[in-house]
C-alpha cells in the first residue's frame, strides 16, 4: 500500500534540535505511538498528544493528512 | 494577636478592631467575601459610600510556604453588580500578615472633592490628604513612593482608570522588583477611586511577624508540599519556562483559541505571539525568562520582557493579554502587544476586559483589525486623558457593545470572558456561567482537565462530565483563593497525591487547627453559595448564569462547536 503523508507538529522543547512542523510519510493505519518512539521519544515525555485538534490515544491509527500534534505537559492560566 | 483595621472615609477615622471569632480561620477570598457578604448592602450602588472595599492576606501569607503570598480584595463589583473577589501577588499580602493585620476595611465616602492616602504600619492605619500624586499611572506613583519612603515600601494603588471610576479600572499592587501586579478584573480600581484614595502605603518596620502554632510540623508538610510544586512537570518545568503563553499554541491546536472577537477559533499568526518565540525573544533580548510575583513563589510563571534595543518593556506578560490583543484582534506583533501590556498596568485598566474591549471595538469599526499603533494611541490619547471614547472603551467589552449597538459581545454578567472559546472548551463555557465572578477563567480552570490532562481527562466538546468538573474546580479554587496560595499550586495539587494534605497540614500548624480534606472542601462550598447569596440578593438571576446568544447560534472553526447546554443543565451546577 502506498504511504501516507502526516504532518507532524511540535511544541515547546519537543522543538529543541528537531524541528516546528513537517510532513513525514509513514504506511498507512500507522499509531501514534510509532510515530512518537520513532522521532526519539519517550511516552513518559507526552503531555498533550493530539491529531487534528483533537486528543488522540496512543494507539490511535493515523490517515493520509492527518495532523499530529505534540506537546508536552505544560499549562498556564 | 491579629487585628481589623477599618477606615471610614466618610468621617475619616480609623479603627483597631478585634478579630471576630468567626472570622478567625478564614482568610483571603473567603474573608473578603463573608466581610462584603455580612456589611455590604446587596443593593448598594457600587460606587456609592455603602459599598466596602476589603483586603485580606491568605490564610499562609507571611508564612515560608512557597507560593503563599497572594492578597485578596474584594467589594461589590461596579462591572458586575455582584460580589468581587480578585488576588494579586507582589508584596503587600506578607506585609500585611507579619504586621498581623487579618483584613483593612475601607467604608464610606468623603463629602469633598479632596483625594486621599492610607498609611498601614504596626500602629494601625492613618489617612492622610495626597494631592501631588493624582493623575499620575501606576509605575510614577510606585517611584514616587519609593523615593519617600523607601525601596521597602509596599503600595497598593490606582492609575488614572481608578480615578475616573472605569469600570475595568483595577488595583495595582508593587512586586518585589518594582513593578506592578493587578487585582485585575471586576473594577476593584473604580471602587478604590470612589473612596478618593490614590494609594495605601505599607510600611513592616517593627512587625511582629507570624507564630507558628507548630513549627516543626509546618516545616515538614512545607517541604513536601514545595517539592510537589518542583516535581510536577507544569508548575516544575512548563511555566517557569514558557510561562502561561504557551497555552497559544495549544488553544489554537485545539481550535479553542477566540480569535477575532469570538468569530473562529484558531489565529493565523499564533507563532508570532506564541509562548515558545516569546521566551526566544526574551533570551535574545536579554530580558529574564522567569520570574515570581512575590518573594517565595518556586514556581516563576512570570517573566521580564525588554524590547528591540535591549531595554525594559513589560513584566508579568500574560497568555490572556497576549491572546486578547493578538488573536482576538488580530494584532501579530508582541512588541505592540507588550507596550499596550505596559501602558494597561499604568494606566490601571484590566487587560483581559480591556483587550476585549478593543476586540469589539474593532468589530464596531472604530480601529481596524490589527491595528496595534491605533490600540496602542486610543491607551495613551483617548483612555489616558478621559475622553469621551476613552471612557467607553475603558468601561468594559459590555459597554462598548451597548454603545455602538454589537451583538457579538462577549461577557458573561458584563465581565469579558478571556482566552478560551466555550463552544470547543466547554468545561469552561460552565465556569464563565456560574462563577460569581462573572466570566473568569480561574474561578474554576477547567483547561487543566479539558485540555492540558492535569487532573484526569475530559473531552472538552462533548457535554458530558463538564458541569461536575466545573463544580469541583470551582470549589477547590475558593478554598485555595482563602489560603494565599498562587492558583497554579492546583496543578501538582491535582496530580500528586501528597500536595493537598501538606497543604493543609501546613495550615494546621500554622493556627494549631485539625482540619481535614473535608473541612476545606466545606470552606469552598460555604465561600460559593453566599457569594452567589449576595448576586441574587443583588438582583442577579439564573439568567445572568449564561452564555450570548451567539454561542449558541454561530459554529466555531475548526470544530463547528456550538454552546449546546441547556439551561437546566446549566443550573444543575447549584446542586451541591
Ligand atoms: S507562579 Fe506566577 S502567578 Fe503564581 S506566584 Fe509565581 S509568578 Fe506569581
Amino acid at each position: 500500500m502506498a504511504p501516507i503523508t502526516v504532518t507532524i507538529k511540535l511544541f515547546a522543547h519537543f522543538r529543541h534540535g528537531r524541528f516546528k512542523e513537517a510532513d513525514h510519510q509513514f504506511p498507512p493505519g500507522v499509531a501514534c505511538r510509532e510515530v512518537i518512539l520513532g522521532l526519539g521519544f519517550r511516552l513518559g515525555e507526552m503531555g498533550i498528544v493530539m491529531v487534528n485538534g483533537q486528543h488522540a490515544p496512543l494507539d490511535h491509527p493515523l490517515s493520509e493528512r492527518d495532523t499530529l500534534a505534540l506537546f508536552p505537559l505544560v499549562g498556564g492560566g | 494577636m491579629d487585628k481589623i483595621l477599618r477606615v471610614n472615609m466618610t468621617d475619616l477615622t480609623t479603627a483597631v478592631e478585634e478579630v471576630p471569632a468567626e472570622w478567625a480561620g478564614l482568610g483571603g477570598r473567603a474573608l473578603t467575601s463573608t466581610i462584603v457578604a455580612k456589611e455590604v448592602p446587596p443593593t448598594c450602588h457600587a460606587l456609592g459610600p455603602n459599598n466596602k472595599l476589603v483586603f485580606a492576606p491568605g490564610l499562609l501569607s507571611g508564612t515560608a510556604a512557597s507560593n503563599s503570598g497572594r492578597l485578596s480584595a474584594g467589594a461589590k463589583s461596579p462591572l458586575t453588580g455582584g460580589i468581587k473577589e480578585s488576588n494579586v501577588g507582589g508584596t503587600a499580602a506578607q506585609m500585611f500578615a507579619r504586621l498581623g493585620i487579618k483584613a483593612l476595611i475601607v467604608e464610606g465616602m468623603p463629602k469633598g472633592e479632596g483625594w486621599y492616602a492610607l498609611k498601614v504600619g504596626k500602629d494601625g492605619v492613618t489617612i492622610e490628604e495626597e494631592r501631588g500624586l493624582l493623575g499620575l499611572g501606576n509605575f510614577a506613583v510606585i517611584d514616587a513612593l519609593q523615593a519617600l519612603l523607601g525601596k521597602k515600601t509596599g503600595v497598593i494603588a490606582i492609575g488614572p482608570a481608578g480615578e475616573m471610576k472605569l469600570t475595568s479600572a483595577n488595583i495595582s499592587v508593587k512586586d518585589p522588583s518594582g513593578k506592578i501586579r493587578s487585582h485585575g478584573r471586576g473594577g476593584l480600581g473604580a471602587v478604590m477611586g470612589s473612596k478618593r484614595i490614590k494609594f495605601i502605603a505599607i510600611d513592616d518596620e517593627g512587625a511582629p511577624g507570624i507564630q507558628l502554632a507548630d513549627p516543626e510540623a509546618f516545616k515538614r508538610a512545607s517541604r513536601v508540599f514545595t517539592k510537589a510544586l518542583m516535581d510536577h512537570p507544569v508548575s516544575g518545568q512548563g511555566l517557569p519556562t514558557y510561562g502561561t503563553n504557551v497555552l497559544v499554541n495549544i488553544l489554537h491546536e485545539a481550535g479553542g483559541l477566540p480569535t477575532r472577537n469570538f468569530t473562529h477559533g484558531q489565529f493565523d499568526g499564533h507563532e508570532q505571539i506564541c509562548g515558545e518565540t516569546m521566551h526566544d525573544t526574551i533570551v535574545a533580548r536579554g530580558g529574564k525568562p522567569r520570574h515570581g510575583c512575590h518573594a517565595g513563589c518556586v514556581i516563576q510563571c512570570s517573566q521580564v520582557y525588554h524590547d528591540k534595543e535591549g531595554q525594559y518593556l513589560t513584566s508579568g506578560f500574560e497568555y490572556e493579554t497576549i491572546w486578547g490583543l493578538g488573536a482576538n484582534c488580530l494584532i501579530a506583533e508582541l512588541d505592540d502587544i507588550a507596550l499596550a501590556d505596559n501602558l494597561m498596568d499604568d494606566l490601571g485598566i484590566d487587560s483581559i476586559e480591556t483587550a476585549v474591549a478593543f476586540g469589539v471595538a474593532m468589530e464596531a469599526g472604530l480601529l481596524p483589525w490589527g491595528d496595534g499603533k491605533e490600540v496602542v494611541r486610543i491607551l495613551r490619547e483617548e483612555i489616558g486623558k478621559g475622553t469621551a471614547l476613552g471612557r467607553v472603551i475603558g468601561s468594559g467589552a459590555g459597554a462598548v457593545g451597548r454603545t455602538y449597538g454589537v451583538t457579538r459581545v462577549p461577557v458573561v454578567k458584563n465581565q469579558a470572558i478571556p482566552a478560551y472559546d466555550p463552544r470547543s472548551v466547554k468545561g469552561i463555557g460552565i465556569t464563565y456561567c456560574t462563577s460569581p465572578m462573572g466570566a473568569d477563567h480561574t474561578a474554576g480552570y477547567t483547561i487543566a482537565t479539558n485540555i492540558l490532562n492535569v487532573g484526569g481527562q475530559v473531552d472538552p466538546l462533548k457535554k458530558e462530565g463538564q458541569v461536575e468538573l466545573s463544580r469541583n474546580l470551582q470549589i477547590a479554587t475558593a478554598a485555595i483563593d482563602s489560603t494565599g496560595m498562587c492558583i497554579f499550586i492546583a496543578f501538582p495539587a491535582l496530580d500528586i497525591p501528597e500536595c493537598l494534605p501538606a497543604l493543609i497540614a501546613m495550615i494546621n500548624a500554622r493556627f494549631g487547627a485539625k482540619l481535614t480534606g473535608e473541612d476545606v472542601t466545606g470552606l469552598g462550598k460555604t465561600v460559593l453559595k453566599l457569594e452567589r447569596a449576595f448576586n441574587l440578593a443583588a438582583g442577579l438571576t439564573s439568567a445572568d448564569d449564561r452564555l450570548p446568544e451567539f454561542f449558541s447560534s454561530d459554529p466555531v472553526t475548526p470544530h463547528q462547536a456550538v454552546w449546546d447546554f441547556t439551561n437546566e443543565e446549566i443550573d444543575a451546577f447549584w446542586d451541591f
